[in-house]
């Protein structure tokens, strides 16, 4: 379809479609008519049909559309940017981040900040790691920025709690050394959720 | 088929145990209709409905009853303060009242103090009359709750509720007629009698009558399709906007025991009352049918858009009140004739 078909705004040269629209009874016997044959079609039970066979299909079909919430949760796009996660390296159980400080010059709302030294290695150590959740926006670009994919966004996004502090320290937000066999990896830019086969409907080409 | 002669004689205790049976029995089955009817239209909307309190949430009752018991209880400051009190009673009382004159559970003797209990607290000789009558006598919980509220909302509510007595009550009275001069009794005994070994339901004799039947009860009752007493989009709660807590409980019980006097009437009027049928017995007909008509209502809710006040009364004056007349008419020269 050519762009030129939508700035052709003349009323009448294009198909549309003249509804068959009834005119309004006028005289007694047509009013009467009219009655009798609203009275005795059966669109009222139709109505009545469509509502049984949802609950049919609801509760013998599996079609319930409930989720119940926060007992079952919808899975989410490995997309998504809720509250971030520290990683570790899957080898030494160590933590990635090289204190390289990207993260926390990158952040356009300056909520990240951190604080490093060199051990005695002369190995850059993170020592303070704090980002302030009243005021981060969720824009991923620390994730982005990050040359060792150690800070990452997790799925995390009941951020309600009695005190900003509770997510924000380093050690909370780092993979616990006991699960680190379970840490996620970050799949990537153009990553789908896992149930994105369900979710896929068709095009609605017909209209 | 018991010979009413064979039947122990009903003593003032009877009476007064069915009463009490009736009251704790409709009153909770009208509390756990509220749950019925929430998880209904749930599933007819794919949805689940009450799942949290018990297991899917049939305990909900419980805790809807919590709730408005522990409520505050509210007058407004330039309500009439007396008749505001006394509306909602109004409302449940007559529900109740109404269910003394109807056949509502099989009758029993306690086995220890040998007390026989009716099936009919009391059986009067017109019935059906007292219950249509005290069920109309119902209605003005919501005419005088809105009337003396002092809220817009709840004068509209009650101008609505005239509106609506005025319409369906001829249909009511006009419709059932066709029934009782076929049985020439207004005795819910003598309509359940009737259509007792094998005879064919009323309801094959009377179709026309069973519609409109249907439909009145729905205006009595105001269930959705006449529901306009307290149509939420329209006037915020109607005749019930000031009440809080047990006062609008009661309302509400008495609705739901008015959807299930009604489902017993058309039950024993039309639908063949707690006959046996084939191999089932007439106890779980009974309370089959009743079932049904209960959840036919919440099908309507479910499914139909409500009508506005004029529409109804047009329906009821133009189009019910000629089709009673005429089914009357036919009745009787059929009668006649045959």
């Amino acid at each position: 379809m050519g762009l030129e078909q939508f700035k052709n705004r003349n009323v009448g040269t294009q198909n549309y479609k003249v509804l068959d629209l009834e005119m309004p009874p006028i005289t007694a016997m047509e009013k009467f008519k009219q009655v009798v044959s609203r009275t005795f079609k059966p669109e009222l039970f139709a109505g009545l049909g469509v509502t049984l066979r949802e609950m049919i299909n609801a509760l013998f079909r599996g079609k319930m559309h409930t989720t119940q919430y926060p007992f079952e949760k919808l899975p989410i796009s490995p997309r998504y940017r809720a509250i971030h996660e520290m990683l570790r390296l899957l080898e030494s159980g160590h933590y990635r981040c090289i204190g390289c400080g990207l993260c926390e010059k990158i952040c356009i709302s300056n909520c990240i900040s951190m604080d490093t030294r060199y051990d005695e290695n002369q190995r850059k150590e993170v020592t303070e790691y704090t980002i302030n959740f009243g005021r981060c926006i969720f824009c991923g670009y620390c994730a982005e920025v990050c040359p060792e994919l150690a800070i990452v966004h997790g799925g995390r996004y009941e951020t309600a709690s009695e005190q900003r502090a509770s997510f924000s320290l380093f050690e909370d937000m780092l993979t616990p050394i006991d699960k680190l066999n379970l840490q996620q990896e970050y799949q990537g830019f153009g990553a789908i959720s896992s149930n994105a086969d369900e979710n896929i409907k068709k095009t609605p080409l017909a209209y | 088929m018991v010979d009413a002669t064979m039947l122990p004689e009903v003593t003032a205790a009877g009476v007064i145990i069915k009463a009490i049976l009736i009251l704790a029995v409709i009153a909770g089955l009208a509390g756990f209709g509220t749950y019925i009817e929430r998880k209904i239209l749930a599933f007819m909307q794919r949805r689940l409905g009450p799942m949290h309190v018990g297991p899917h949430g049939v305990l909900q009752l419980a805790a809807d009853g919590i709730k408005l018991f522990t409520k505050e209880d509210i007058i407004p400051q330039h309500a009439n303060k007396i008749i505001f009190a006394i509306a909602p009673i109004i409302t449940a009382a007559t529900a109740f009242i109404a269910l003394a004159a109807v056949p509502v559970f099989p009758d029993f003797t306690i086995p220890f103090i040998d007390v026989y209990v009716p099936s009919i607290a009391s059986d009067i000789n017109v019935g059906i009359l007292f219950v249509l009558g005290m069920m109309a006598a119902g209605l003005y919980g919501p005419l005088l709750a809105g009337m003396a509220q002092s809220n817009k909302w709840g004068i509209i509510g009650s101008a609505r509720t005239a509106i609506q007595f005025l319409s369906y009550e001829v249909v009511t009275g006009l419709s059932i007629l066709a029934p009782i001069m076929m049985v020439g009794s207004l005795s819910f005994v003598d309509f359940n009698n009737y259509q007792a070994d094998g005879a064919l339901w009323l309801v094959v004799y009377q179709p026309v009558a069973f519609v409109l039947f249907l439909i009145a009860g729905f205006a009595e009752t105001n269930r959705t399709p006449f529901d306009l007493l307290e149509h939420e989009a329209e006037i915020i709660s109607g005749y019930v906007t000031e009440y809080s807590g047990m006062r609008w409980g009661l309302f509400f019980i008495g609705e739901y025991a008015n959807m299930i006097t009604i489902g017993i009437i058309a039950s024993v009027v039309f639908l063949g009352g707690y006959n046996d049928f084939w191999f089932i017995p007439g106890w779980i007909m009974i309370i089959g049918k009743i079932a049904f008509s209960f959840f036919f209502m919440l099908w309507v809710r479910a499914s139909w858009p409500h009508v506005r006040p004029d529409q109804l009364m047009w329906l009821c004056w133009k189009v019910l009140m000629p089709l009673a007349v005429i089914n009357i008419l036919i009745t009787g020269l059929v009668m006649m004739i045959v």
